[in-house]
């Protein structure tokens, strides 16, 4: 009887409240023609506010600020927090002032290149995008309006040269965005977790496992027995630790990524992210190499000398490309799950906003919510399947790095 | 104003690719199932795991035609 009213609430919190979610259901204050965008709900723009990377930890209606910590070449170090620039519930964050000539677009800070703009804490009117043609690319361009004038908005600077369309502009952001947020309160929850489970294993020696050993000890000894131990032979306990680093951590941030009203972050579907778990094996892999497969990797043995000619570039290339396909592989399936997920849910607005029939937006919720739980639950499963990927295809590079000759 | 994106059929091609390989991962690993009942479970982790590797190989196509077009 308990469980059958409690599945009764949990099912209605989802069908109501999932609708909380979503920041699109919100007219904007000014009617001119500027804000032709806010009026007609665009799903597409909504899916990929939700899975990029905010300077504001935003949950439903709350904006958590977050540390800022910015350099501009001209104007030094800021640090500051984001709070400052009044993030408001409405626009999707957009910040009501500026401060020391940045400004909070839709959850994402941007510095005013012009002289012109004032230095100290303004209100600023509104934060305008238009689609323009900059190098022959269409581009997405912001425009803070400040005492009836518009400046233009620069966006962080990234190292991609532009392929992604970014580049190196006005100023670097280093702050505590959400995505470093979450990594860190993943990685404070997975210590706790771990530190606690470790004490219990050494007081209930020989006892039946209790609590959440129960869930963990599966995990912990699948990956032991069926990736490091056949996989690495000997060395194993020397790899464990990492290899249980890397599975557990990427396990614990994509199902972060999950958890539906907390903010939707998105962490591991972020490049940057991923790239970095890609550096850390090909450094791991690479530094442990020994003698032999680094004859492997730039003189076969055991094939005639036009082919090793041949082979070597190909290896060299294969010993960056491989770490580059752990990033990608991780970014996009999680990437893709949360874009799907953002879209369906999108669609109850599509219908509901700017539909003919004002009826067809409840039919929609219902469907509309059963489709983003079934793609949820396949979610978590892509969860597992893509840590335990990453985490098998980095013992099987390291024991190819580790192994000894045999001929 | 171009109606057709290349970058679209791009990705048609693709998702066609990762259909077939993971259509034959899933055939072969049935047979083989109706061959030893007995070590479903060891077919069906690897099968998973195969449909990864292949599904990733497609997703990333599918990300970068994104990217591009």
């Amino acid at each position: 009887m308990l469980k059958k009213i409690l599945s009764i609430i949990l099912l209605s919190m989802f069908v109501f409240g999932l609708n909380a979610q979503e920041h699109g259901s919100h007219e904007s204050p000014n009617g001119d023609e500027s804000h032709d965008s806010h009026h007609a709900f665009d799903p597409a723009e909504s899916a990929f506010h939700h899975i990029s990377n905010h300077n504001v930890y935003s949950i439903g209606p709350w904006n958590i600020p977050l540390p800022c910590i910015l350099y501009a070449p001209e104007e030094g170090w800021s640090m500051f927090m984001s709070g400052v620039f009044e993030p408001s519930a409405e626009h999707h964050g957009t910040g009501h002032k500026a401060y020391k000539k940045y400004v909070l677009d839709k959850g994402i800070v941007k510095h005013v290149a012009d002289p012109s703009f004032p230095s100290e804490e303004v209100k600023i009117e509104d934060v305008v995008t238009r689609e323009e043609m900059v190098d022959g690319k269409k581009k997405d361009v912001s425009y803070v309006k400040y005492n009836g004038k518009e400046y233009k908005l620069d966006s962080k600077s990234t190292m991609d040269g532009g392929v992604f369309g970014g580049g190196i502009t006005s100023f670097y952001d280093f702050s505590i965005t959400k995505n470093v947020a979450g990594m860190m309160l993943v990685a404070l929850f997975l210590m706790w977790v771990f530190i606690r489970v470790a004490r219990t294993y050494k007081e209930r020696e020989g006892k039946a496992p209790k609590g959440i050993q129960n869930f963990l000890e599966p995990l912990f000894l699948f990956i032991q027995d069926e990736v490091t131990k056949p996989f690495l032979g000997d060395k194993w306990e020397k790899y464990n630790p990492f290899l249980m680093t890397l599975f557990f951590f990427i396990l614990g941030l994509n199902l972060f990524g999950q958890i539906p009203f907390f903010g939707g972050s998105n962490i591991t579907g972020n490049l940057a992210v991923t790239m970095v778990l890609a550096i850390v094996t090909f450094f791991v892999v690479n530094l442990n190499g020994n003698k032999n497969y680094w004859e492997h990797v730039l003189w076969m043995p055991g094939v005639p000398a036009w082919v090793k000619t041949i082979l070597t570039p190909v290896e060299i290339m294969s010993m960056f490309i491989k770490p580059m396909t752990l990033m990608l592989r991780l970014f996009a399936n999680i990437v893709a799950g949360h874009i799907v997920i953002a879209i369906f849910i999108g669609l109850i607005f599509v219908f509901g906003k700017s539909g003919q029939l004002v009826g067809a937006s409840y039919g929609t919720s219902v469907v509309s919510m059963l489709l983003a739980m079934f793609m949820m639950s396949l979610e978590i499963l892509v969860a597992f399947v893509q840590a335990y990927v990453f985490t098998i295809l980095t013992a099987s590079y390291l024991s190819a790095a580790t192994e000894e000759a045999h001929h | 104003m171009e109606h057709l994106s290349v970058a679209a059929i791009g990705m048609g091609l693709v998702v066609i690719g990762a259909g077939i390989g993971i259509g034959n991962i899933g055939a072969k690993a049935m047979e083989s199932i109706a061959r030893q009942p007995e070590a479903i479970g060891d077919i069906r982790s690897n099968m998973i795991l195969m449909a990864a590797l292949v599904e990733g190989a497609a997703l990333i196509a599918i990300i970068m035609a994104y990217l591009i077009g």
